[in-house]
């Protein structure tokens, strides 16, 4: 099968990138710019190479070093898998695009830290084994450790420290259920742990939640759900716009860790331990939400306005999750995509406002500005509109798919409570500072002066991409309606997985070549 | 006492231990409280594939081909991962504990010593930041 190997592309091909462009950095950076623009491109064609491939619904799987399931490490691509390769893939170039116009020269290793940390998101998304998934989740983590302190100074360093604590705790929290999940069923494929987990009884089992209930812990770390989410603003904030950009789909790499895991392993087959994580998901979401809301109307600086708008995507997704009914699956992660576009929008928007502003910072009030500010209010408008989920762009049809699935479900008053009023804060929070910000603010000198064309270029992906959401609304939802259904019937997965046959070897060391 | 009550009473008061300094307001002892905690992590993968004296993970041409002749090898290699993985880790934290301790001149893990000039100082910070952006 031609496709067979293409599976582990996206994880090798930014490693080799990655490994290359360490040994040119420094002596030539164009040469480092192109092969790093380069790569992404390719991974990107990759990218929608699979996703086509995973449209057609089935799983496929891949066996590391050709060792059969569950012994071996194997890697799955499903529909979630590559819907989350591609929109990593399209933020990477349009916050690599947005580097290259000087944000990547002010500190050592910027593009190589980039493609490690692409190569551990990719993997994230690909793996079908528990440890697998630790493993790439401390890839993706140690790069962007790197990348948040790119740049250097004290307010990256302080928000550095709390981020990598933060973390490190998470990671042995993660460490302890992957080893309790070990000692009790014996394996760590996750294929072969939904297999296992339904037929557990008496304290084992017990184990076995509260060994799951530790993983929606960690996951909700990277996702930030709402008693963990406190280190989110305070490192979205302090990091160069085009890691900001790159860190939107970070909290995504949580939302999907809790909709593979809790689906899958701890999904409606799963016995005894069955929606393990659906009552906690449902009530912290919308805490979550509420508080984000909060944050949204309080924040003094647009850095700070747009984490807490990430932190109020998470909600909404956690939210969708946690209903776990196929339909808000469904909603939710045709959510995913406009808002994650958004996200990166924004705090690539939120450097060049500040860079165009006279005092050089993102504070929301009336300073004065030293560069036009036209094509930045457009925008900030659009991006506005799609991110308070207004009609028409993709974070409305979104939020409409999510109320409309939600009417069936016993939580009805409380979401459509907290999703709208939610979002009218949400609304009143951007047209605030977007008034104060773009409106009540004088003309400084240089009104004549234009910005860099690379930023408007990787503005415009995003803007672009955002469009294409709502102009393919529905393909988009037909695929996303697949996808909850294949997450919703794990017996496809596990089959792909564990009945996956190694290759015959063509090379025999006692017999020599067999054929 | 039996190896099994040693090795959990190990592993609890690594963890304590562990997260009491965690939770600590200076960088040096996080740091010290975030290793005491993934040693204890190391030690309960390593117990998770039993307790077993005297049984080698490797196959052996003395030993009987069989399972109960042998330790699980699986735990064994995931906490040499594990092992690698939070030493590098820390080594990071270091670095960069080293340098917040340059560049605010305290090593209090919130880059201000507390007292009364706290958030000031905090705003302050944040504006010299993102001049420097």
């Amino acid at each position: 099968m031609i496709w067979s190997h293409w599976i582990i592309v996206p994880i090798v091909l930014p490693l080799l990138a990655g490994g290359l462009i360490l040994l040119l950095d420094r002596t030539r950076p164009w040469a480092v710019r192109v092969l790093s623009l380069a790569a992404t491109s390719a991974l990107l064609v990759v990218d929608i190479g699979l996703l086509i491939h995973a449209a057609r619904g089935g799983v496929d799987a891949y066996l590391l070093g050709n060792w059969p399931a569950p012994y071996g490490i194997a890697l799955a691509l499903d529909r979630l898998s590559a819907l989350m390769l591609v929109l990593t893939a399209v933020v990477a170039i349009a916050g690599l695009l947005y580097a290259c116009r000087d944000e990547d020269e002010r500190g050592a290793h910027f593009h190589a830290l980039f493609q490690f940390q692409l190569m551990g998101l990719n993997g994230a998304f690909l793996t079908a084994d528990l440890f697998n998934l630790f493993v790439f989740f401390e890839v993706l983590l140690i790069a962007s450790y790197g990348l948040l302190l790119h740049g250097g100074g004290a307010t990256r360093l302080r928000s550095a420290i709390h981020y990598v604590a933060f973390n490190l705790t998470g990671s042995a929290l993660f460490l302890i259920a992957v080893a309790v999940l070990y000692g009790i069923t014996g394996t760590l494929n996750m294929a072969d742990l939904a297999r296992k987990v339904p037929s557990l009884a008496g304290t084992e089992a017990v184990l076995a939640q509260s060994a799951g209930l530790l993983l929606l812990v960690v996951f909700s770390v990277k996702a930030a759900l709402l008693p963990l989410y406190f280190w989110l603003p305070d490192a979205y904030a302090a990091a160069a716009a085009p890691v900001s950009a790159l860190f939107a789909i970070m909290t995504k790499v949580g939302v999907y860790a809790i909709a593979r895991v809790y689906t899958l392993v701890f999904g409606t087959t799963a016995g005894a331990a069955a929606h393990l994580a659906t009552p906690w998901l449902v009530w912290l979401a919308l805490a979550t939400l509420g508080l984000a809301a909060i944050g949204v109307v309080a924040a003094v600086r647009l850095r700070a306005l747009a984490a807490y708008l990430v932190v109020a995507s998470a909600g909404t997704l956690l939210l969708a999750l946690g209903l776990a009914t196929q339909r808000t699956v469904a909603a939710g992660l045709f959510y995913l995509i406009p808002s994650t576009l958004v996200a990166a929008a924004l705090f690539l928007l939120i450097d060049g406002v500040s860079r165009a502003r006279a005092d050089n910072n993102d504070r929301i009030g009336a300073q004065a500005w030293h560069r036009p500010r036209g094509t930045l209010a457009f925008t900030y408008f659009v991006c506005a509109i799609s991110v308070a989920a207004l009609p028409p762009l993709g974070g409305f049809l979104g939020k409409v798919q999510l109320l409309a699935a939600a009417s069936d479900t016993p939580l009805q008053a409380w979401v459509w409570g907290l999703v709208l009023v939610s979002g009218l804060a949400v609304v009143v929070g951007l047209s605030r500072a977007g008034s104060a910000v773009f409106w009540k603010a004088p003309d400084g000198d240089g009104a004549h002066l234009r910005a860099a064309p690379a930023q408007y270029f990787s503005l415009g992906i995003l803007l672009m991409c955002l469009v294409a959401v709502s102009v393919l609304a529905q393909p988009l939802a037909r695929y996303t309606n697949a996808t909850a259904d294949q997450l919703f019937a794990p017996q496809a997965y596990i089959d792909a997985v564990l009945g996956k046959q190694p290759v015959a070897p063509a090379w025999n060391p006692r017999e020599g070549m067999v054929k | 006492m039996s190896i099994e009550f040693l090795i959990a009473s190990a592993i609890g008061v690594f963890a304590g231990a562990g997260v009491y300094l965690l939770l600590r307001a200076r960088t040096f002892d996080v740091i010290l409280g975030l290793t005491l905690i993934s040693y204890a992590v190391n030690v309960l993968i390593f117990a998770m594939g039993r307790v077993r004296i005297g049984m080698a993970p490797i196959v052996a041409p003395d030993r009987a081909p069989s399972l109960a002749s042998y330790a699980d090898p699986l735990p064994q290699a995931l906490v040499l991962t594990a092992i690698v993985i939070s030493f590098a880790m820390t080594a990071v934290l270091l670095a960069i504990a080293i340098a917040a301790r340059a560049a605010t001149g305290t090593d209090h893990v919130d880059g201000v010593e507390c007292g009364a000039a706290q958030r000031d100082a905090g705003d302050a910070a944040d504006d010299a930041g993102a001049r420097q952006r």
